[in-house]
């Protein structure tokens, strides 16, 4: 039972602290509860069929169909995350200045919602799709279906309290700098997916690797530690990246980052002036 | 000038070999009752090498490995075939993520 707890909650986990940056980041706005509900729950129904589905998706594009999928899940992740940030760049200060007049929920529109609702599905949608087909395996090979269940609830819960202890954490940034802060977590996070995407495309021989290995940090931090694998969900961290890995992430990084001042405020104040280190 | 015939019989024979080069790289690795089969696979160095990975339970295993860089889920009763290397010599742990206390195994490339 604790086995499967703690699987599901690997599996949970870069989706629940996905939706902690999502919420944070649609902090006071008024309706992002059920944008981020319903992406939620179209996350869920999508993995439930991607998980039935795995045998024919596996089989697809020359047996191709898995990694592209999981690439292309993760670009259009961070397509929505960079568009949110460059939205952001633009009226994220007129947003917290509004925030901190009316004590409340302000509007901002439907359109960063939308996109940051499809980052959730997308989320719960891959890492949902595999603790689907897990949980079915446990099933299937005959573990009690109780310790089962308790295991797998176990698991959830404790990836969404993980989430909230983030979220939580997330809150108690003061307003004034709240958005570059959020704003740089999500430009770390989507550099992250982007390289993860990278590695799913050298898999299905589709770009080359550069180099095998461009580091070894496993001596400092070994990526399948907890510390590792939060760092990796978080800004991208890998012990051992291949060189099309790197690419994709500075690539990333630097462009989301361009488009953020290009579309700034002029004088830009909302994009923050110090790298937090990663 | 190279003749049509001329080129075309090497592209026939280049991709005759190319085809018999590719057969001649395929390794394959059994999952039966959560474990590999075998444990410990030689390949060779500094080749492409694609590992057909053939689950035999009739659930499914995620096929991972961090020192190789890949995971594959792979649906019970069913072949997934996934490309590794070139390889520097050296040892490459791999695991299934759904029975990681059972399924341990190792490329050996040398």
């Amino acid at each position: 039972m604790l086995g499967s707890a703690v699987i599901v909650f690997r599996e949970v986990l870069e989706a629940a602290l996905i939706i902690a940056i999502v919420l944070g980041a649609t902090r006071g706005v008024a309706g992002r509860g059920r944008w981020v509900s319903g992406g939620i729950a179209a996350g869920v129904l999508g993995a439930v069929l991607v998980a039935a589905f795995a045998g024919a998706i596996a089989d697809a594009v020359q047996g191709r169909g898995q990694e592209l999928l999981n690439a292309g899940i993760l670009l259009a992740a961070v397509a929505m995350l960079a568009w949110h940030n460059v939205w952001m760049s633009a009226h994220g200060r007129q947003l917290a200045a509004q925030m901190k007049q009316v004590g409340h929920d302000v509007s901002a529109g439907a359109k960063p919602l939308s996109a940051l609702a499809l980052v959730t599905l997308l989320a719960v949608l891959r890492e949902g799709s595999e603790t689907a087909l897990f949980l079915y395996s446990l099933s299937a090979s005959g573990a009690g279906s109780g310790s089962l269940l308790l295991g797998g609830v176990l698991g959830l819960a404790a990836g969404a309290a993980l989430g909230l202890v983030i979220y939580r954490g997330l809150l108690a940034i003061p307003i004034g700098h709240f958005f570059s802060i959020t704003g740089w977590l999500v430009l770390l996070l989507a550099a992250g997916l982007a390289a993860n995407a990278a590695g799913f495309l050298n898999q299905a021989g589709l770009l080359p690797a550069i180099t095998q290995q461009v580091w070894n940090s496993g001596w400092l931090l070994r990526q399948d530690s907890w510390l590792g694998t939060l760092l990796h969900i978080l800004v991208g961290y890998s012990d051992r990246p291949m060189g099309i890995q790197v690419v994709f992430y500075v690539v990333t990084l630097v462009t989301i980052y361009a488009l953020m001042r290009l579309f700034g405020n002029t004088g830009s104040r909302t994009v923050p002036a110090a790298q937090p280190s990663v | 000038m190279v003749s049509f015939r001329t080129w075309l019989a090497s592209v026939v024979a280049l991709s005759l070999l190319g085809s018999a080069v590719a057969q001649a790289d395929d390794y394959l690795l059994v999952i039966k009752n959560h474990r590999f089969e075998p444990a410990e696979l030689p390949v060779p160095a500094g080749k492409r090498v694609k590992l057909v990975i053939h689950n035999q339970d009739a659930t499914a295993e995620e096929f991972e490995s961090h020192d190789l860089r890949r995971e594959k889920i792979i649906p019970g009763n069913t072949k997934a075939s996934v490309w590794v290397g070139p390889l520097p010599a050296g040892e490459y742990g791999f695991f299934g993520e759904f029975h990681e206390d059972t399924a341990q195994g190792k490329l050996i490339a040398k």
